[in-house]
Parts: C-alpha cells; structure tokens; sequence
C-alpha cells in the first residue's frame, strides 16, 4: 500500500495546524531519544521485555516508555512482534522475561482482569465487539470495571444503582456523539460496516478514560477518508483525556503525522526510537524496511 | 448534572409494553373466567412451567452463551428439594419451600457450573450431562429424598397459600402464572441491567470482556446459578402444580432436550424465544394430536396418529429454523416489522 518511508508532511492532514488544548500536559516528551528518561512521569515503561511461544521468539529485550499525552506509535514490518507486544502488556500472553511497569505497578505479568481498573484499555487489531449488544451497550461495557452497584440493587432499581446507571449512560452518550456514532446507537455493533466497528471499538475503549491506551492497528482496512477521521479521533482522545496512546498501524504517513515518538521493531527486536524524525533518518530502519518492502508487498498481496 | 437522577425519562410505552399488557388482562382476566379445565390442566399449565424453565436455560445459554444439557436435573432439584422442605418443615409456607426450592437448584447450578470457568462449547454440555445422570442417580438411590417411596414417586402437597387454596384447575393456572409472572419481570430486569450485559459481552467475546473488566468467574457462576433457580422453580411447578405426582424419570435427558430445543427454537437470547418455544414444542403437539383425532375420527390407529403429528412436527422446526434460525421470536419481529411498513 504505502512505498516504505515517506516524507512527513504528505497529506493536508499535516499542514492543518494542531490545536492544541490546555488540558495537554505542559511536560510532553516529544524530544528525547533515549527509552529510560526518568520514570515518574512515564504511565507506561516496558523493561526488557521478551516472549517467546516454543522456540519462536516473538519478541526479545524490548524497552519502551510512554508518558502521559504522549503518543507512541509501534512500527515494524509484518511479523515484527508488535501486536504480541500489545498482548503482553494486556496480560494476554505470559511474557518469559522482563518487566510492565503500569503507573506506579510492575508486573512481570500483566494482570488481564485487572487492566481496566489500572486504567488501561485496549482495541484489537481483529475487531473484538460483543456483535450481539448495540453499539451503546459496547460502548458502556467500557465501564464495567467503574461498575459499583450490586445485582440486586441493579434489578430492584435502587437510587444507587439508577444513578450509576444514568452516570454511565451520559458518559457513553459523550463518547458516541464525539465519535459520530449518534445514528447507530441503537444497531448491533456486528451488523455494522467494518469501519464503523472499528470507532465502536474505540468507544468502548474512550469511555473509562484510561490513562494508558493501546490501539493496534485501528485503521487497517480502512479508506482514506475513515482513516482521516479516525487520525482525528485518536489525536482528539489525547488532548481531552491527555491519555498515553501505544499506536500500531502500517501507514507511515499516519504514523509520521500523528506520533510524537516511534519505536520500531524487526524481527522482534527494537531498532530504533525517537522522534519521527529521527526515526526516518535512522540508518538501521531504512534497511529494515527497505530490505523488507518486497516480502513486505507480498504478504499484503497475498 | 443538575437534573434529579431518579427523574430520568421513561421509555415511552411503545407497542410491545401495550402488547404485554393485553396479554396479561387475556392471561389473568379472560382465559380464567372461559377456559375449561382441559385447557388448564393439560395445556397452559405444563406450558407455563415449561416456558419458565426455558427461560432460565435461556438466560444461561442464550445470554451468556454456556450450553447446558442439565436442566431436567436442575428442575428435579427444585421439585424434590420444595418436596422435602414442606415435608419435613411442614411450618413452611408453600410459597417458601418453592423459594428454597429454587435457592437450593442455585446451589447446585453453582457447582455445575464450576466447569465452565475451564470448559466451553461442546466440553462443558458434556460436564452438564454428568450433573443430569448425577442427579438422576442420585433420586433413584438415596430413599430419604423421596421419603422412602418405591421408584421414588412423591406426591406434592396440596397447593394452599396463606389459607388460601389453589387446589383446582384454575388455581394451579392462576398459581403458574402468577409465579412465572412475576420471575420473567425479574429476569427482564436482569438483562435489561449492566450485569445482564456482561453476560452478553462474556458470550460473544470472553477475552474483550475480560479485559473491559468484566469479572468472567464471578459472571459465569452467577449465570449458572441464576438459570437453575429459574429452572428450579419450574421444576418445584411442573411437580406442585402441574403432575402433583412425579417420578425420577420425569426429569431425564428427555426433559433437558425438550428445554434446549424450546430455548432454540423459540429464539436465543431473548425472554419471548421461551413462551413462543414452549408454546411450538408443548402446546403444538396436543394441538395437532386433537386436530387429528378431529379430522380422522376415533377410528383412527392412536399410533400412527402419534408418529404422523410427531413428523408434522418435526418438519414445523426445520421449517422455521430455515426460515429463521434466530427462532420464533426474530421470525415475529419481523412479520411486526412488516406490519408496522404496511400500516405506515
């Protein structure tokens, strides 16, 4: 789809300039090359980190770190390791070495149950909607961590309960009206087009305002005009929440117009971080990715 | 928000609300007052008692998508469990030995259900299936359950609430009814609320629930221990209200398959799928056995006409499943759809 490396301003989506709201950190790490600035400020720092299924290393001494309103985008060619990357932060996968620092906690698992009240949230690179329940139930099964109120006073239709329920519901309302979602509300999520699923997922995701937000490949399959919105949505979701956003996507123009740093990885290890800038400067990425562009078409090809 | 919370506004009665509401008037008010005992003994009773268990059987497996193979097992649990609470503490009121009844099914859902935190699809129905041989084994071997009775038969006691008795037709009617009444709002209220959406969501995305929070554990034996309730007291109905006498074998494999087929047939996933289910499968068979034996006369061998209103039958269900394999329900949203166009 996208030649390997392109240059940054491509799209009229670069020259827009940024808005750029008060309720974005003042301290936002956008220069820096080094992964292990100082950690306070970091919502997410992976140290080391190295899974391997069998004899298959799926990726090796990783280091990353992601501050607050930072967004940080994950590249690398097919097979990289990106996406199980994503799945050990989540606690999908048991990582065999190294460490997830989440906020102020360190795991050498991540635990998966208990990711959203650590204030994480994720969407999947496969759509992972639950088809059956409308677009505003995906959305407000977002909150199901926040959920305070018990069965009974659920069913029995306490004060309690009904607050929370009408808090939540609010709280789903913004997120579906900021992602243009209005007119679908009421449709299951699986009977959507894929597009439109895709910003679903992002609802769900938005809705608890997490702290820490990991998208993998939010845009994939998308057309150029979804893919502008949702380039819009992620950025917007950083300056309203001033969430840390991991972002793995294919499109370099995205990636190079929206990160405000790139970790790339090959063959499951990482290459290079910095800047986009830096990055697309880097000697060692241009030859990852130059030396891979043809498997690399073949396997979208295919 | 300034507003007061508990002014949200209310859904505005919309055509099923006023649809729901003449059923009941028809339910409570009119079939009383002209229905004969037929109609209650043999129809509308073992219909209501079934409909009740497929809707619990439904909130497990059309909800939270966990098939069960166990829900006769479950139904003779709260009938002999409601037997032996009114026998032996006889100052029960009966509405409360049908109650623990229930209570006492959950328990035992609860431990079935242990599976399910590491079994799904095909693996965990087999597991149910060892709940169901379980528990028949269990009534047929252990005396006490059955008070000692040979081939353990229990006799229900007689259908009295607060001195008030239900003892005839129309009573065990109204008593069915006012029971089944009164769990369907229940069970409305429960996967109208958050928690009957993480049922949902564990159904058609167990990873994605997980990590949005939901407990999954907790979720699933909580399906497992609210459907057998329900179908508890299904069972404690089909035992007090309908048969009055029943035997072990009344609640075998049979009986499992004849709900699932009710919950399948009627629509997984919504709280009509069992009415309209419990209605083809119990209800339709009588029906057409009558129509036949109208249509053919007395003459007519009792057997074939069996065999032929069981093959009418069965090509009914495929019939509809092709038509719909949504069940009964989406196949009536659809005609209400189509009304609705025509109308407008």
């Amino acid at each position: 789809m996208q030649p390997a490396l392109r240059p940054v301003r491509s799209g009229p989506e670069g020259r827009r300039p940024l808005p750029r709201s008060a309720a974005r950190p003042a301290a936002l790490p956008v220069a820096g090359g080094s992964p292990h600035r100082d950690r306070a400020g970091l919502v997410l720092s992976i140290e080391g980190l190295s899974l391997a299924f069998g004899g298959t290393v799926a990726f090796a001494e990783i280091d990353l770190a992601v501050g607050a309103g930072e967004i940080h985008a994950v590249i690398g060619p097919n097979g990289a390791g990106k996406s199980s990357l994503i799945n050990a932060v989540t606690g999908l996968y048991a990582p065999q070495a190294g460490r997830v620092r989440i906020g102020a906690e360190a795991f050498a698992r991540v635990p998966a149950g208990r990711l959203a009240a650590l204030g994480v949230a994720r969407t999947f690179q496969n759509l992972a909607l639950f088809a059956g329940l409308s677009v505003r139930d995906n959305v407000l099964s977002g909150l199901a961590a926040a959920r305070r109120a018990g069965l009974g006073a659920q069913i029995l239709g306490l004060p309690a309960a009904r607050r929370e329920a009408l808090a939540h519901r609010d709280a789903a309302e913004a997120v579906i009206g900021r992602l243009g979602l209005g007119a679908v509300a009421d449709r299951p999520a699986g009977r959507l087009p894929y597009g439109l699923q895709k910003r679903v997922e992002l609802g769900r995701a938005l809705v608890a305002r997490p702290r820490l937000l990991l998208l993998d490949e939010p845009m994939a399959g998308m057309t150029a005009t979804e893919k502008a919105e949702m380039t819009g949505f992620i950025r917007a979701a950083r300056e309203t929440s001033g969430a840390a956003i991991v972002l793995i996507e294919h499109d370099i123009g995205v990636v190079m117009r929206l990160s405000d740093r790139v970790t790339v990885l090959d063959h499951g290890r990482r290459i290079a971080t910095g800047t986009p800038a830096q990055v697309q400067a880097d000697p060692a990425v241009i030859a990852a990715y130059l030396g891979l562009a043809d498997e690399d078409a073949d396997a979208e090809a295919a | 928000m300034d507003a007061l919370p508990l002014a949200a506004p209310r859904p505005r009665p919309s055509a099923g609300v006023l649809g729901l509401a003449a059923l009941l008037v028809l339910a409570y008010g009119i079939v009383p007052l002209t229905g004969t005992s037929y109609l209650f003994e043999a129809l509308l009773t073992p219909f209501l008692a079934l409909a009740l268990a497929g809707l619990g059987l439904n909130l497990l497996t059309g909800y939270a998508g966990l098939l069960s193979l166990g829900s006769a097992a479950f139904m003779a649990v709260g009938a002999y469990a409601a037997f032996n609470l009114s026998l032996r503490l006889p100052f029960l009121p009966l509405p409360a030995a049908i109650l623990l009844g229930g209570l006492v099914a959950a328990l035992a859902g609860l431990v079935a259900g242990l599976p399910a935190l590491r079994l799904r699809g095909f693996y965990l129905a087999v597991s149910t299936l060892a709940v169901q041989f379980f528990v028949a084994w269990a009534l047929n071997r252990i005396g006490w359950i059955s008070n000692d009775s040979p081939s353990g038969i229990i006799t229900a006691p007689g259908l009295v609430v607060a001195g008030l008795s239900f003892d005839d037709p129309r009573g065990r009617y109204l008593f069915s009814l006012s029971v089944v009444t009164l769990l369907t709002v229940l069970a409305w209220r429960l996967v109208a609320s958050p928690t009957g959406r993480n049922l949902v969501a564990i159904r058609d995305n167990e990873t994605a629930a997980r990590l949005v929070g939901v407990k999954v554990a907790r979720t699933k034996l909580l399906a497992f221990a609210v459907s057998s309730f329900v179908i508890g007291i299904a069972g404690a109905l089909w035992a007090f209200a309908y048969l009055r006498t029943v035997e072990p074998a009344g609640f075998n494999l049979d009986r499992s398959f004849q709900i699932l087929f009710i919950v399948i047939i009627g629509g997984l996933g919504t709280l009509r799928g069992a009415f309209l289910g419990a209605g083809f499968i119990a209800v339709l068979p009588l029906l057409l056995s009558r129509l036949g034996a109208a249509v053919l006369g007395d003459g007519f061998d009792s057997g074939t006409l069996e065999m032929v209103q069981r093959m009418v039958l069965g090509a009914l269900i495929v019939a509809v499943l092709i038509r719909e394999p949504a069940g009964l329900a989406a196949l009536l949203d659809r005609a209400g759809r189509r009304l609705g166009r025509r109308a407008a």
